[in-house]
């Protein structure tokens, strides 16, 4: 404890200004210090940043196991719908009853480059089985629609034209469907109810996966559907309608021509001023409809990462937050470094680096929780989501943005404090 | 050795208080030379803070001439005073204000981060300068597991470490007990008489004043006396 004054400093005349390295040093120094706080007001910044980075990944696979979908139901599909595009949201089914059967085969009599017309009509109705029932949607159809649909069936078979012909009660079941109904058991020949209309099922197909694909329906023929579900009718009762008509164009190349044929057909046959009335129909091929989904989810996830994206923001007034109750605490130590040399712009620095310690911290432990979510979500089976590289990038980049930009209000505080009335802080 | 480091010239500093003017120093002019221990003493309202923050740079005069160590200080700007501070001074407060969360060592350290001074050499010339106040046993603790004078024997030592011109020292003792505060004024008064340093300490205790060379007392923001102990 005894004083040596025969120790004696050298000179010193170096008077650089401070290294940047030091500054960030300094800053994780103060936050280690006081790790509970630093943690607590990290948590916004992660819990933005995961939600942020999963809900993409997650939307980025949501939307390549729809294309996958699409992609799988047949490449040339064309699928004509009632109701004028104008009028509802594109995709969305509509209760129109402007298109009808014999619309469907004046298009099979036009003999287009076509692997054949689909008609459908269909409702979601209860399957009743004998030991279970389920609300599903079910598809009256052609015989046609297991080629223009690529449906394959794993066991029984599919319905022939002599059962459409005389409006046979065969039903044929999506595998979920049936795996609900009969479970493992035998499920060829038994017989299920709808709409106290029993019908016996003579086929299973084969799994396509996803949620919303053929899995979860079932087809019966179109006439049988015709004659026992409800708004089978035009209104003025002298024809069956049709909820769509799937076609499969032979040729890529003949989508176009296709579908300005039956659009003309189909316009004739309404009785469409040529001028003026708009299409009471509407045709999609495989290539707009798939644009259009992709329009749809791209815009979905946008939505769901802006929404996580607000939390970002809260989060970041989080860090302003404990950085103005920090500059308050700490007047004391920004007068004495001010005392003993540092400038304004040394302490602009180190509580701005602070800010961006604290939220490229949450930013990273974010992005490692919500790639964590990601996978949990692909090892679920429900779809594949992955982390990409440039949603990683976007959530470091935000965060160090929220870090600067909430940052710099209380930087500044801090840096522009007289040392005199710093110094004398209570 | 008789050359001055500080020399002020009709140095006056007024305050605006609302609408009031304060005349807190009024055209105070005197030397002090190199390897003097001076006091400046005075009641409270005296200017003798005023003063000191003025010989501190931490402040600027509204009118007059302040020559530190061959530098004009009136007219800097901020930041030039902010290096003047970091090359010229070293400060002693009441409350050592030391950084409650780091070790003696990092304390001492502290000043010569914002001269750029590399790590490496940070540590020797702390290390050093708390063997001078004798320190060195100490120096991973913390502010709070060290006493009220072995606090003030580290920010002496931090003072120290950047070879300054002048120590300012303002109330040293305030905070200590009277054993504590004679053993801190006389370490004050061994590094002046052993290393030449020029030291000056604002007390209103005659006590602490005692162990200065030369005492300036001031009354209503003008030096009334000017005497050698």
């Amino acid at each position: 404890m005894a004083m040596d004054t025969t120790k004696l400093l050298p000179p010193l005349d170096s008077a650089s200004g401070v290294n940047w390295l030091e500054v960030t040093w300094m800053a994780f120094d103060s936050l280690m210090a006081n790790k509970v706080r630093s943690a607590l007001t990290m948590l916004g910044v992660i819990i933005g940043v995961a939600s942020v980075v999963a809900l993409i990944a997650i939307g980025t696979g949501a939307s390549e196991s729809i294309t996958g979908q699409i992609t799988s139901i047949g490449t040339n599909l064309m699928m004509v719908m009632p109701g004028s595009s104008s009028n509802r949201a594109p995709g969305m089914s509509t209760s129109a009853r402007t298109l009808t059967l014999d619309d469907a085969k004046a298009i099979e009599a036009l003999n287009l480059p076509i692997v054949g017309v689909g008609p459908q009509f269909g409702m979601t109705a209860q399957i009743v089985a004998p030991a279970a029932d389920k609300n599903v949607t079910i598809t009256g159809a052609a015989v046609a629609a297991q080629t223009i649909q690529n449906l394959t069936v794993a066991n029984g078979r599919f319905f022939n034209e002599d059962e459409v012909k005389s409006a046979s009660a065969v039903i044929v079941l999506g595998s979920t469907v049936a795996k609900d109904l009969f479970g493992k058991g035998q499920v060829i020949g038994q017989s299920v109810r709808i709409r106290d209309q029993t019908f016996r099922v003579i086929g299973v197909l084969e799994s396509k996966g996803g949620a919303g694909s053929v899995d979860d329906t079932a087809i019966v023929p179109i006439t049988i559907a015709h004659q026992r579900f409800p708004n089978a009718r035009t209104p003025d009762g002298n024809a069956y309608v049709v909820s769509s008509i799937a076609l499969a164009v032979k040729n890529k190349e003949d989508v176009d021509a296709v579908q300005s044929r039956i659009g003309i057909l189909l316009r004739e046959r309404h009785r469409l001023k040529a001028n003026g009335s708009e299409d009471d129909f509407n045709i999609m091929n495989q290539a707009s409809m798939l644009s259009m989904l992709t329009t749809i989810t791209t815009l979905l996830t946008a939505l769901l990462a802006a929404i996580a994206g607000i939390s970002l923001l809260v989060g970041g007034i989080g860090i302003m937050n404990i950085m103005l109750v920090s500059v308050t605490e700490r007047t004391r130590e920004i007068g004495l470094r001010k005392a003993v040399g540092a400038q304004s712009r040394d302490i602009l620095l180190q509580f701005i680096f602070e800010a961006i310690a604290l939220s490229l911290s949450g930013g990273v432990i974010g992005l490692a929780l919500g790639s964590i979510v990601a996978l949990l979500v692909t090892l679920s089976g429900l779809l594949s989501a992955s982390v990409s590289l440039g949603a990683a990038a976007l959530a470091m980049g935000f965060s160090v943005a929220v870090g600067v930009f909430f940052g710099i209000y209380p930087a500044r505080r801090a840096s522009r404090l007289n040392p005199i009335d710093a110094l004398r802080y209570e | 050795m008789d050359t001055a480091i500080i020399a002020i010239n009709e140095l006056s500093k007024t305050y605006q208080m609302g609408t009031v003017k304060v005349d807190a120093l009024k055209q105070v002019s005197f030397a002090i030379l190199r390897g003097e221990f001076v006091a400046i003493m005075g009641p409270s309202g005296s200017g003798k803070s005023t003063l000191m923050n003025l010989l501190g740079c931490l402040d600027t005069p509204t009118s007059g001439q302040y020559q530190l160590d061959g530098v004009e200080t009136a007219r800097l700007s901020d930041n030039e005073l902010a290096q003047v501070r970091a090359r010229k001074l070293g400060f002693i407060f009441q409350q050592y204000n030391l950084l409650p969360r780091q070790s003696a060592l990092r304390n001492v350290e502290m000043p010569l981060i914002y001269r750029g001074v590399s790590a490496q050499e940070r540590r020797q010339r702390a290390e050093t300068a708390l063997q001078i106040v004798g320190m060195d046993e100490r120096t991973h603790h913390r502010p709070n597991e060290l006493s009220g004078g072995q606090q003030q024997r580290v920010a002496i030592a931090r003072a120290l470490v950047g070879s300054p011109a002048v120590m300012l020292a303002d109330e040293p003792t305030g905070a200590l007990d009277t054993t504590t505060s004679a053993e801190i004024m006389g370490f004050l008064q061994t590094l002046n008489r052993e290393q030449g340093l020029t030291v000056i300490v604002v007390t209103h205790e005659r006590d602490i004043a005692a162990y200065a060379q030369r005492i300036l007392t001031m009354r209503d923001g003008r030096l009334v006396k000017d005497e050698r102990n």
